[in-house]
Parts: structure tokens; sequence; C-alpha cells
């Protein structure tokens, strides 16, 4: 087959994405494929047009990628593509709707209040921070809605922290979040769709090396922070995490392929998001479960592709 | 490659057993070197939708072409086989005898055997390092400092301590309070390194006077000092102040010079002058590191100056760069909110901005990217943390017409950003606080 794989892009994870895409690239030529690398830009929809790949295999993160644009338009221009549908990729970028959802589906997500820019400027929601700082409780998450490295988290131990913050997190989106600090271990359950529906796989954890627990971006600087798979859990944990995973899948409706992140502490366990393209570098976390759980990549990448196009919508 | 039928095994090797085949292997030292987010952001400012403001890019565009066919056709006739043979590590000696001049115009008097050619004047840094530094040894350099430098210091596990700077250049009072700091703790830094002449990236130049008490407390203390001078050729008015090396006459100074901004950052090409055992150590350093620069690149410099008057080609330089300073200054005059401060260099290629304390420049570079503009956010000149509200912005890389674009959408960002923070705070930010950065305050307009 000749399989498009789009990767790059100008959203900030660019450089990861381009990891993902090459590794993918590589997968793909040993399982005998014809494959079309494509840095996605203003080109893409003639791009597409032009060489009438029979599948994409979308290697994005983040913004444009991750959030339903580009499966949007492969739709339109009649392309099947990898991992979920447009609406499922809204709903996963947007961590404020993803919350929403768990919330109402009965999930475990840490307590929040979201606000977009306008909900400041226009609607005096500055004036509600006190009553939410209060509710929370320090120290406070603050996050943009829609980034998906950690770019632009930040930790408010009071309340002077807490504008900083929240002027740093729209630097990302037009919405930011304030999540409950939630201490624990720092877990990932990614979720491969089977002929048989989605199945858990391996549970990783995330152990930090850095003494400094707030500093977001060490944590998720490669060798600072160290992956086990499968984690060293209870077994009644590692069923739990898992099923809270599928639980997630279903609730947001992803498909092929995705990543829940969660937080283990004090005997519980919460959703923080899910991931409708998780990245695929050698260091990444899903490909690290999939082969915990006997999955090769190429394997991986051979059985995503399948369902790709035994899923594309009739046009 | 052939096809293995069984996945994770032979080519496709499992992402577990490829974390951890390499894993245990790295040197500590590759510790600092991981990728990080702020420099993988850095990777999107590279788009061609992007106008960056965030490089260190001479305009090479302005070299005449035919210039630059005709001097290479003469090195193949002229040089053919010694062009492309390995050269001396120290460099060829024609080279060495314009570098000579070089110095001479800034009014500084070397022998060709004083210097040693190298791979742009990074080596340099780097080669001073091999030669000075174990791991944990104290480098001193300004804050901020030349970002470049910072993965090299890194690299070699120093300890840098960082000086402020005003607009005259490093405090050396700050510098002696250091200084004797670290002598009570036992510890002698191996260098201090400096950019006196239009600072990369504080834009600020070293007073005559404060050139003269560095130099007399490296002769005081015999303390080594890198005298880093890429852009001293590139002065947009005044008269050139003497060299860190002219005026400690050869005994602690080392001095870094480069081809690139005179001439070509391509070339690769640069030179170090130095005490003899210094350039002696630096020499050992660069035979381990690369043998020699390219000898076809060093040809290509000594038909150039024999064939063409590398005094006009700067002149031109010089004159293009200053209009471009003119124009991002009159811009962030014009664009930028009230709240920011900024330096007025009077050459080189970087402006140095301060935006208020709550306004952290490497997320505003993420927005800046949604309006299509970069800078390099004021972290990447220090090495412990500081400058997160300061910004390093190039007006040499791109021409006037989008400098005065690119500074309008900082601008509106900048000013989004205040506005924002004046809504959820109720009160006007409060005035910067005197003697905390090394910058002169906005000129009142």
């Amino acid at each position: 087959m000749k399989v498009a794989v789009l990767k790059g892009g100008a959203s900030l994870e660019r450089t990861v994405s381009l990891r993902s895409g090459a590794r993918v690239e590589d997968a793909l030529a040993r399982l005998g494929h014809d494959v079309l690398p494509i840095d996605v830009g203003a080109d893409l929809v003639d791009r597409l047009r032009a060489e009438r790949p029979d599948v994409a295999f979308i290697a994005l993160h983040g913004r444009g990628g991750e959030d339903g644009t580009v499966q949007e338009l492969l739709e339109l221009v009649g392309v099947p593509y990898t991992a979920s549908r447009p609406g499922a990729c809204i709903r996963c970028m947007d961590k404020v709707v993803a919350k929403h959802a768990l919330r109402d589906a009965g999930i475990p997500t840490p307590d929040f209040y979201a606000f977009s820019q306008a909900a400041f400027e226009d609607l005096g929601a500055a004036r509600a921070l006190p009553a939410i700082e209060e509710r929370l409780e320090f120290p406070i998450v603050v996050k943009p809605a829609g980034q998906g490295s950690a770019l632009g988290i930040k930790f408010a131990r009071t309340a002077a922290d807490v504008p900083n913050a929240i002027v740093a997190a729209f630097s990302y989106d037009t919405k930011v979040m304030l999540e409950r600090y939630v201490d624990g271990r720092d877990l990932a359950v990614s979720v491969l769709e089977t002929a048989s529906g989605p199945e858990a796989l391996p549970v990783v954890e995330a152990i930090p090396e850095t003494e400094d627990f707030y500093d977001f971006e060490s944590r998720y600087e490669i060798g600072r922070t160290r992956f086990v798979c499968p984690a060293d859990l209870p077994p009644e944990i590692t069923l739990r995490a898992q099923d809270l995973a599928l639980k997630t899948w279903n609730t947001l409706g992803c498909s092929g392929f995705a990543r829940v992140d969660l937080m283990y502490g004090g005997d519980e366990l919460t959703v923080l998001e899910a991931n409708a393209i998780p990245g695929l570098t050698e260091t990444s976390l899903l490909p690290l479960a999939a082969d915990a759980a006997g999955i090769g990549f190429d394997e991986f990448v051979a059985r995503v592709l399948e369902l790709a196009v035994q899923h594309a919508p009739a046009l | 490659m052939t096809i293995d039928d069984t996945p994770g095994k032979g080519t496709t090797p499992s992402s577990a057993h490829e974390i951890e085949r390499y894993g245990g292997l790295f040197a500590k030292r590759t510790r600092g070197m991981t990728s990080s987010a702020m420099r993988d952001m850095m990777a999107v400012t590279a788009r061609p939708e992007v106008i960056s403001l965030a490089t260190g890019l001479p305009d090479t565009t302005t070299f005449p072409a035919e210039d630059f066919a005709a001097l290479m056709s003469r090195v193949a006739v002229d040089s053919s086989a010694a062009a492309l043979q390995y050269g001396p590590t120290d460099g060829l000696e024609d080279v060495r005898k314009c570098i000579v001049q070089v110095m001479a115009a800034e009014g500084s008097v070397v022998e060709p055997d004083d210097l040693m050619i190298t791979t742009g004047g990074q080596q340099v840094i780097d080669l001073v390092c091999r030669a000075f530094i174990d791991p944990g040894d104290v480098i001193v350099a300004e804050a901020p400092t030349y970002p470049g430098a910072v993965p090299c210091f890194t690299s070699f596990q120093a300890d840098v301590v960082q000086i402020e700077m005003d607009e005259h250049g490093m405090r050396i009072d700050v510098l002696e309070a250091t200084l004797a700091q670290l002598r009570k703790e036992g510890r002698r830094p191996k260098f201090i390194y400096t950019i006196p002449n239009f600072h990369n990236p504080g834009g600020v130049t070293m007073s005559l006077e404060r050139r003269k008490a560095l130099v007399r407390i490296a002769n005081e203390q015999e303390l080594v000092v890198l005298e880093d001078n890429p852009y001293g050729l590139l002065r947009y008015e005044g008269e050139p102040l003497p060299t860190l090396f002219t005026l400690d006459g050869g005994r602690y100074v080392i001095y870094c010079g480069t081809f690139s901004k005179i001439l070509s950052a391509g070339l690769r090409l640069g030179w170090a002058a130095a005490p003899a055992p210094i350039l002696q150590r630096l020499n050992l350093g660069k035979q381990a590191a690369d043998l020699c620069s390219s000898p076809m690149n060093q040809y290509f410099v000594a038909a150039y100056f024999a064939q063409r008057d590398w005094r006009q080609y700067l002149h031109e330089l010089r004159a293009l760069y200053r209009r471009r300073r003119d124009v991002m200054l009159s811009a962030m005059n014009e664009f930028l909110p009230h709240e920011t401060t900024w330096t007025k260099p009077g050459g080189g290629l970087f402006v140095w901005a301060k935006l208020p304390d709550y306004i952290d420049t490497t997320d505003l570079l993420a927005r800046a990217l949604r309006e299509h503009v970069a800078f390099v956010p004021g972290r990447a000149a220090y090495l412990d943390g500081r400058g997160g509200s300061e910004m390093r912005l190039n007006f040499s890389g791109v021409g006037e017409d989008d400098i005065r674009e690119g500074v309008r959408r900082i601008g509106k960002v900048v000013a989004e950003q205040v506005a924002l923070y004046g809504t959820l705070t109720g009160v006007k930010p409060a005035p910067r606080k005197q003697n905390v950065v090394p910058l002169r305050r906005r000129e009142a307009s």
C-alpha cells in the first residue's frame, strides 16, 4: 500500500512528531509498504490530492494534528487514516472538554475549574479566584486546556503565584484550567484496538529522578525520568487502572490507539487526560507498553494501519 | 534492509531495548545536554512562515556571487592540491597574516606566531574549556552570557558563576566580591569569560575604565580571561575601545576572534591569540578535536584578502546593520508596552529586552509563534534559571520590513499579557526595582 506518514507541522511538539514519524516510516518500509513522508504545511491538501495515498498514518502531536483538524481534512480528501476520528480528537485535545466528559461518566478526575480569556476580560472571573483557591487548596496546577507536552503547566504554591501561572498558560491556549494537585505516582495506560475491541496494555510508571517535583519540564526530560513497565503495583490497582483507561477510551470515543494518563495517590486512581496520538518515538510510553505485551513496533504499526483501512468512513 | 518476520527482534529492536542499550553508556556530562521543551519549541522558529528574530545570523545575501565564484576558481587554479589536503594545526601563515590586519583595525598588535586558526570562534571556547576545565571547576561569565557557550560549559561540567552587567558591561564591583567569596571557599576560577564589545545577548559594551580594572584584577590575582570579540568591528558609532588583549599585553588574556561576522559564517573560521604556553595547549586540544580547520576555506580567505578590499565589504555590512538596528529600536519604541526596557547597542547584532517580571518569555514564545514571530527566551543565556522575563532580539538576519513587522507582533502579544495580568490582579504592575537588571530604561519619547 502507499502510506502517507503525516509528521512535523508547526505545533510545539514538532520535534517529537518528526521522531515519531521517522520511526513509523522505518516500520512501514520493513513491512513492505510504499512510504510517502509528509512534513505537513500549507500544501497538505494539494499533496494528498496529487499523491493519492491509500491510507495516512498520522504521527502528528499537538495543535493541528492531534486536535481533529488534519482528520477532518483527510475525510474531506477521502484518505483513510490511523487512530481516532475528529470528535474523539477534539475531546482528547481539550483537557477541559475531556474532564467534563469523564466527570459526567463517573470516572474519577481531579477537581478543576476552567476559564476562557474572555471570562477574565469580560465577566470578571478574577473575582472568583479566591473561592477556587480555597476549594482546590494549594498547591494548584495551572494548565493550558490544549497543550500536549509539559509546556505551560505551572504549580502555584500560593495565591501570589496564580496570576503569573494563568498568564503563562494563556500563552498556549485561549482556555486555561486550574486543577487540584494529586500527590502520587504517574501512571500511563496505553490502549490498543483489536478485533475484539479495545485492549489495555501493561501499565507504565514514570519515576522522576529529579528532586524538584514542581519542575514539570525536567520531569519529562529524557534522562531525568525513569520508566518502568509493567509498573510495580498491587494487582488490583493494575486492573483498576486498566479498567479506568478503557472507560476513558469509551467515554471519549477513541479508536485505533491512545494513551490515558493517571495519578495514583492515597490508594485512589484518578484520570488526568487522554492523548489521541501519543508519542511513538524510541523512548515513548506506548511503544514501551506494547513491547511489554509482546507487540513489537512493526506489529503495532501493521495492526493500526489495518484498522484504519477497515474503519475507513464510506465516501 | 531485510524484513524481519519476528517483530521486536533482529532489525526491529524493541523500545525497551533501545532505551537500555545506550542508557548506561552515555557519559555523565551528556546529562546536561538532553533535549528540553524550550529547544523543541525553537525547532518551530525555523519554519518559513515565521519571522525569526531568534537567530544570530549575519546577512550573507549581500556578498557578491560573482566574487565568490571568482575567488573559489582562483583557489582551484592556484592551490588545488594544497587546498584539498590536510593543513597545519595552527593554520596557514597567509591567513594568520590576514588576522594581523583584522586585529590591527581595532588597535591590537599581534604577530602571526601568536595566533592559531580555529573552526569558528566557537572552537576557541571549546578548546579553552578542554585545556582548563576539570569537572566542578569554576568559570566566571557575564549574566546573561552567550547562549552558545552554555552547552559547552555544561558539557565540561563547569560550575559557572554569572556576574551582572549594566550599561557599561560586567559589574567589576560584583566581580570582585564574587572572587573574594570564591577565594574564601578555596576555589580559584579557571577563567573569566567575557564579550566586551556589543555583548551577545546583552547588547552592551564594557567601558574603558572597566576593561582596565578587569585586566588589573586578572594580573593581580593571576586569573585567565577569555575575551570573545566577534562583533568589535561591527561598530555603528563612536571609536573602538582597546581590547583586553592589548591592555593586558599578552599575559593573562586569551583573545577569540572570527571571520563569521566580517566575511562569512559558513567558512567556519576563527582564531585564538594567546600567550605561547596556552597556545601550545590549545594546539594539542585542536589536534585531538579536528587536526586542522578546512584548508580550502583558509585558501579562500587568503585569496579574498589579497584580491578584494575586506574593509569595504565590512563598511557595507556596517551600514546595512546600522539601518536594521535603527529600524528595530524605533519599532520597539513604537510597539512595545511601557513596562518593557531594552538595551540600545552601539554595534553588534542584538538587542536585549526585559519584560515585566510576571511574563515568562519561554511561555510567551509559544504565543508569539502563533503570530509567526520568534525570539530567544532569556533563560537560554543563564545557567542558574534567571532571565525568565528577558529576551534576545536579532536585527542582522532579516530585512527591515520583517524586523518592523516582527517587533509589532511581539508588541501585540506582550501588550495582551500585560493587560491580562492587570485584569487578574486588579492592580497596575509595580514599577521595576532599580539596579536589578543591567539595562538602560526605555528612553522617554
